[in-house]
């Protein structure tokens, strides 16, 4: 039994990961048969090329600093800090992570326009409106990475020193940042991650003119149809990733080390504005991003009520049918509500698959086998694993397109490979989301279970499974928000006649036409909707403690 | 050394009734060297008797239970029930019992949830009634009469160890390993509960191999005492008959009774 669990991820990992990726290798390295460099030379030396691997590390680091910062005040406000309204204002908080990031495209644009509310500013696409979409994605994750350790921190350390004569300032900077340290490094660099392998967000915001690594991949593919320089560019972004996933993984495991940890909420006491200067600051700070956070959602929302300056339904209305082109023609093959419908199927079959490879794998990396070779394998399978998490969206559609195309896996007009794209680009979550809990529990309580004769198939049934079924749940919530909004796969996947949501939506931006972006608007605020009722319904199985993702 | 531990012993009974552990040996693969937790230990459980395995800690006692239970593989020797070999029999088929130091009771299983797990398949476990008597019986014999609903978070520690007590007997293993079963609890309620526990086992007839690091607790428990020291047994005698003649300094010193 244990060798199908072990197998049949396997399987599927190698079939949809490493083969696309090495499909995207060879595209790269290698010419009519033989080693050829002669590509690599060719995009490395196109000025071109740098300004795209610079417009990623410049956005990726201003996106980074900037939410990072601002999260240490907002964790020390939302998760230190006990007043009234904090669960709603960190729930506030944490939607944009789980917004689609063409809904967040679209939301930026609605608010900097010129006609919109910031439009003033005269920011509409460009590099700092990137930048502000960026942090307002990750804020939220990194506020909940640093504040769940935050919360939890013995506040006597910082007694201690502030009874050895150090001023509060002092403390906070020799006691507290440092045992915060871990956490913030390993916020910044996950967010790192994210920031540098956005794709949806750059490309609504910024075109052509701030185009990514990502961005420049999806370019070269579907519009210049050059394939061969997108693999070189995959390549660069697979390298980019990975040493960012590496320093993550240190970082957490830095984390890891002792810490003064006490149970949550005992460290924790009320904030107190008018006494202390510092809580008036940092929670003035953190109502002015939380206000920032609050403006596009609600510019998105009111503007799908809109129409040439008068409040209406007919945006909403419009999502039956297939918008307008030039000529008379329709913007989409298909109404946006079919094209929803699309989503919803697919992301169930995304779900599934991810569920299923998903939980196998985290039960087969929970076991602690005594057998050395057994315990070497499962460490292997582990980082195995952990590898596709950190791989862009775009990568693995771009590897699906080119790999899975032709024998021996001619997928290409099957209808299985987006759910199995958006299964890949779920699995990591899932296994995140599961193998902690599964992990947690006491080896010892399987021993019981089998001592009292419960053999290998009930101790499962009855000691794991009982156990995890509220992260499991969470996982499905999971994976089904992120199919439902994935774009970055899709977009080189889904076939013009079954479209999905995101890719209605990011479609209708494009086409000039009466009445289209108003659409696109309201697809927005539906396709937000039903992701956050599906979150919000998953988050209330989140199992107590367990803060990550 | 060992015969001579086998020499002064009262002999177990030969004929096969009973647990009997021959040439035991338990090793934990290290990165460079493995260390040898158990060593090459001969044993007999007589069926009704309760044995106490006394030892310092790290000395391999646990070990030597895990390896009885089938929780962990020996490199060496053989585990016999009533004369059957039981070495490759995998843990949940042995029928013995296991009661932990520190309990593990299923937290989603409320008392009588946990009581219960272990009696599919047993004669206690045909219909719903016959369970549920038998969950009755059981808290009534550890003194939680009444506690089958309470959640698991609500017990004390002294009540946890009682259902985990009443839990590995319900099932009425052939064999009882109880290890240090009291050690996480405060000196009082531990006095208290060894006489308890002592109690319970003869009242049940259970035969018992009982760990601990405390000689106090063996002594009150069981009617042979093995103590065992550096992975070895390096004596066994009734609780008297130990303290009259300690053996060997080691021992005379472990036990605090040296001159």
């Amino acid at each position: 039994m244990w060798t199908l669990a072990v197998v049949v991820p396997l399987v599927f990992l190698a079939a949809f990961f490493a083969y696309p990726v090495a499909a995207i290798v060879a595209r790269g390295f290698v010419a009519n048969g033989a080693l050829d460099l002669g590509g690599f030379a060719d995009v490395l030396g196109d000025p071109r090329t740098w300004r795209v691997v610079a417009h990623t590390l410049e956005q990726a680091v201003a996106g980074t600093v900037l939410a990072v910062v601002l999260a240490v005040p907002g964790a020390y406000v939302l998760y230190r800090c006990s007043w009234p309204g904090r669960g709603l204002v960190r729930g506030l908080v944490a939607v944009p992570f789980v917004l689609p990031s063409v809904v967040v495209g679209v939301a930026f644009r609605a608010l900097l326009a010129s006609h919109g509310p910031l439009g003033f500013l005269g920011l509409d696409r460009s590099f700092p409106a990137i930048v502000a979409a960026l942090v307002f994605f990750n804020y939220g994750l990194a506020v909940r990475l640093i504040g769940t350790v935050w919360e939890r921190l013995d506040p006597r350390t910082e007694q201690a020193a502030r009874t050895l004569g150090a001023s509060p300032a002092r403390a906070f900077l020799t006691v507290t940042l440092p045992a915060l340290g871990p956490a913030i490094a390993s916020a910044a660099s996950l967010v790192f991650l994210f920031c540098a392998t956005a794709f949806a967000v750059v490309l609504v915001l910024g075109g052509q003119r701030y185009a990514t690594v990502e961005v420049e991949i999806w370019l070269r593919t579907t519009q210049f149809l050059d394939l061969r320089t997108a693999s070189v560019l995959s390549v660069i972004q697979l390298v980019v990733v990975a040493v960012a996933l590496w320093v993550s993984a240190r970082a957490r495991s830095r984390g890891e080390r002792a810490l003064r940890l006490v149970e949550a909420g005992r460290a924790v006491r009320p904030l107190r504005p008018l006494r202390s200067p510092v809580d008036a600051v940092t929670a003035a700070l953190t109502a002015l991003v939380v206000a920032l956070v609050a403006l596009p959602l609600l510019t998105l929302v009111v503007r799908s009520f809109r129409r040439d300056g008068a409040w209406t339904l007919a945006n909403y209305a419009a999502l039956s049918g297939t918008g307008r082109a030039g000529g008379g023609g329709s913007a989409l093959t298909v109404s946006v509500w079919a094209a929803a419908q699309n989503s919803l199927r697919i992301a169930v079959d995304a779900t599934l698959l991810a569920l299923v490879v998903g939980i196998t794998l985290s039960l087969v990396l929970s076991r602690r086998p005594r057998r050395p070779f057994a315990r070497r394998a499962i460490g292997a399978l582990d980082s195995a694993v952990m590898l596709p998490l950190g791989v862009s969206a775009v990568t693995v559609g771009f590897g699906f397109l080119i790999a899975l195309d032709r024998p021996p896996l001619d997928l290409r007009s099957s209808l299985v490979l987006i759910p199995i794209a958006q299964a890949m680009v779920a699995i990591p979550l899932v296994v995140r989301t599961i193998l902690p809990v599964l992990r947690a529990i006491d080896p010892r309580l399987r021993q019981a279970a089998a001592v009292l004769g419960a053999a290998p198939g009930r101790v499962l049934a009855t000691v794991d499974l009982p156990l995890a079924l509220r992260s499991i749940g969470l996982a499905a919530g999971f994976a089904f928000a992120v199919s439902l909004g994935e774009f970055g796969a899709t977009s080189f996947l889904a076939r013009p006649d079954r479209p999905t949501l995101p890719v209605v939506i990011f479609r209708l931006l494009g086409r000039p036409g009466e009445g289209n972006y108003e659409m696109a608007v309201a697809a927005s605020v539906v396709l937000a909707v039903v992701v956050g009722v599906v979150m919000t319904t998953a988050e209330r199985l989140r199992p107590a403690g367990t803060g990550e993702l | 050394m060992r015969n001579d531990v086998e020499a002064t012993a009262p002999r177990p009974d030969r004929t096969g009734s009973g647990l009997r552990v021959e040439d035991a040996t338990v090793r934990y693969p290290g990165r460079t060297a493995s260390t040898l937790a158990v060593d090459d230990v001969t044993l007999g459980v007589e069926a009704g008797e309760v044995l106490a395995l006394l030892g310092p800690s790290g000395c391999g006692k646990s070990s030597l239970l895990r390896a009885v239970a089938g929780l962990e593989p020996m490199a060496g020797g053989r585990v016999l029930w009533g004369g059957v070999d039981l070495t490759r029999v995998p843990v949940h088929r042995r029928g013995f019992g296991l009661m932990f130091q520190d309990g593990q009771l299923f937290p989603h299983r409320d008392v009588a949830g946990n009581v219960a797990y272990g009696l599919r398949g047993t004669s206690f476990g045909a219909t719903r009634a016959s369970r549920a008597e038998r969950v009755a019986e059981m808290l009534d014999l550890v003194g939680l009469d009444g506690f089958g609903a309470r959640s698991i978070s609500t017990l004390s520690g002294g009540q946890a160890q009682r259902v985990a007590l009443a839990r590995a007997l319900a099932p009425q293993p052939r064999l009882l390993l109880l290890d240090e079963p009291l050690s996480s609890l405060d000196r009082r309620l531990r006095e208290e509960l060894a006489v308890d526990v002592a109690r319970v086992l003869r009242e049940a007839g259970t035969t018992a191999l009982y760990v601990t690091h405390d000689h106090d607790e063996a002594f009150a428990v069981a009617d042979r005492v093995a103590v065992m020291i550096d992975g070895r047994v390096r004596r066994v005698a009734g609780p008297a008959e130990l303290v009259a003649d300690l053996g060997d300094a080691e021992v005379a010193e472990f036990l605090g009774l040296g001159s």
